[in-house]
């Protein structure tokens, strides 16, 4: 029963995304690299964003980012 | 992950620093580094120098994050402060416009050229040895200060390439910065 309710939300999404701080990042690109699921792009040379669709959370992108600027956070 | 073409462009970071030691004059083609991402963020509004083409920024993920040349600890807080990176921006500027100052005074006839390299705006290095192919007083006088700044810029990349992340000159790199600022006022958004 359990396993099944897990199963069901982690089809819909992740329990963890990445979110960027607007403020920090320098759109430098390096958490594009690292990405396994292409899910962070740099918008318009101004910051980066993440497709909430896509992301599943692994804390990649966190890791790389010179600016720190990325933090994984529990879904809302 | 295929890689592109442009992840090798670290290979460019390697003959550019080499050529200088060399032959000085080839410094200029460093002015590509300075003109190209303007190009891509006046002309598209974008930061894909930054984001793909630039040597500099292949060359400390090339070493640091694919080959474990960094210890990849959090960047200080100044460092990666919005003040920091703009008043380094200011600094960066200013030197450039003292070396287009220098390169001029040489032009008037008012001083000799001066054939150092200046390392973190003050330590002198004589590098006449790679001024050999006689060109113009300040033409070679720009390819002196020029190199000083890009090697400069390099040694201090390297340095918190080595203590914190891969990138993390490109937080505080004046292009990185100014080309950021550029796309955002583009865009709209809070710079
Ligand atoms: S947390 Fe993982 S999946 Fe999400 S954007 Fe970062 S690297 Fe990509
Ligand atoms: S690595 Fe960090 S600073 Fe660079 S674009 Fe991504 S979020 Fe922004
Ligand atoms: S921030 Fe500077 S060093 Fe980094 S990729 Fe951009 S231009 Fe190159």
């Amino acid at each position: 029963m359990d396993s099944e309710v897990g199963k069901k939300s982690v089809k819909k999404s992740s329990k963890r995304h990445a979110v960027v701080d607007k403020n920090f990042c320098a759109a430098c690109g390096a958490c594009t690299y690292v990405c396994p699921r292409g899910a962070i792009k740099v918008w318009r040379g101004s910051f980066s964003v993440v497709d909430e669709n896509l992301c599943i959370g692994c804390g990649k992108c966190a890791k790389e980012c010179p600016a720190s600027a990325i933090k994984i956070e529990v879904r809302q | 992950m295929k890689r592109h073409w442009y992840e090798y462009l670290w290979i460019w970071s390697i003959v550019y620093f080499g050529m200088g030691f060399f032959n000085i004059l080839f410094a200029w083609l460093g002015l590509i580094s300075f003109f190209l991402p303007l190009i891509f963020a006046i002309g598209f509004g974008n930061k894909n120098f930054c984001n793909r083409y630039c040597d500099r920024g292949q060359f400390f993920r090339m070493l640091g994050s694919q080959h474990g040349f960094s210890r990849g600890r959090d960047m200080p807080n100044w460092l990666k402060s919005k003040t920091f990176r703009y008043s380094f921006l200011i600094f960066f500027l200013g030197m450039f416009c003292s070396v287009i100052y220098n390169t001029y005074i040489v032009f008037a006839g008012v001083k000799n050229l001066n054939e150092i390299v200046t390392l973190f705006w003050t330590i002198d290095i004589p590098w006449n040895w790679a001024y050999t192919v006689h060109v113009e007083s300040w033409i070679a006088q720009f390819a002196f200060g020029f190199y000083s700044l890009m090697l400069t810029s390099m040694i201090l990349g390297i340095l918190t390439m080595l203590l914190f992340k891969p990138r993390s000159w490109c937080v505080y790199c004046p292009m990185g910065t100014m080309t950021q600022m550029i796309c955002k006022l583009k865009s709209n958004e809070k710079i």
